[in-house]
């Protein structure tokens, strides 16, 4: 009997613990979800989603493992099996620029002549340009871009979220970085018409 | 005569990313940086691709709602 009862005071601290450590989380969860989503709604949702099946499948992660990525596994599979990514842009219609496009367009922009401080030039984009641009920006290439780029995920922890190779990790960011630029380079384009 | 012969800056753009993300090898950073070293018209372009990564990553960042911090918290299973 007594072992029955510390048994179930381990396992109940370790339950406790777990659930701290996946709240102390939710701020860099929210932050991917937010654009592997459609809108704040969703991410919301996501995200409420996520952490009621983590606290019940508490006992299906490994201590001392990346809990930051097992949490992002259940919320981009639950974001697939929902249907919540985003339709628009089909991959065959994504465009993408070369790499420099998105500078020269920004430099021929301001006159012709070399901006002085490249710091400075990306402050011409909006919030705004940003946020839409990425949103356009197909989901195979955004999902990449938002773990890398934003939620600061490793390519072995992307590949491992997303269930993809990490060589097709590299190629869809490096493709999806230049398509992200392209749909700014146009956005800026706008602006000034 | 290889593509970097022919056009080093066309060579060193498609070096930046990679060159950036840290994956390279040995050589090729040696070289991407040799171009680097002699090329402003190339440099302004890494530095702004990496001005660019850090300002993306600062203005997509939306604090988590308060309210979906306490939802959150209510979802844990209370303790028997």
């Amino acid at each position: 009997m007594a072992e029955d009862a510390t048994r179930i005071a381990t396992e109940a601290r370790d339950r406790v613990r777990f659930e701290e450590e996946a709240l102390a989380l939710a701020d860099q969860v929210y932050r991917v979800a937010r654009h592997l989503s459609n809108s704040r709604e969703d991410a919301e949702e996501l995200v409420q989603e996520t952490y009621a099946r983590a606290f019940r499948s508490w006992r299906s992660y490994t201590p001392g493992t990346n809990l930051r990525a097992w949490l992002l596994r259940i919320l981009t599979n639950l974001n697939i099996d929902r249907g919540r990514r985003s339709q628009r842009a089909p991959q065959t219609q994504a465009l993408e620029a070369n790499d420099y496009y998105l500078y020269d367009k920004l430099a021929a922009d301001s006159g012709g002549g070399q901006p002085a401080d490249e710091e400075r030039v990306v402050e011409r984009l909006s919030q705004d340009d940003i946020v839409s641009a990425l949103a356009t920006v197909p989901h195979d290439f955004r999902d990449v871009i938002v773990l890398v780029d934003i939620g600061d995920f490793s390519y072995q922890d992307a590949a491992q979220i997303l269930d993809i190779p990490i060589g097709t990790v590299m190629s869809r960011l490096h493709r999806g970085r230049r398509i992200l630029k392209r749909e700014l380079a146009d956005s800026v384009l706008e602006d000034v018409t | 005569m290889t593509d970097a012969a022919k056009d080093p800056c066309a060579h060193c753009e498609e070096m930046m990313q990679p060159y950036l993300d840290h994956i390279l090898t040995e050589a090729e950073v040696v070289e991407a940086e040799a171009h680097l070293d002699e090329c402003d018209w190339c440099r302004r372009r890494y530095r702004f691709e990496e001005s660019l990564r850090v300002y993306v990553r600062q203005v997509v960042t939306e604090p988590m709602p308060a309210a979906l911090k306490q939802k959150l918290a209510a979802l844990r299973i209370p303790l028997n």
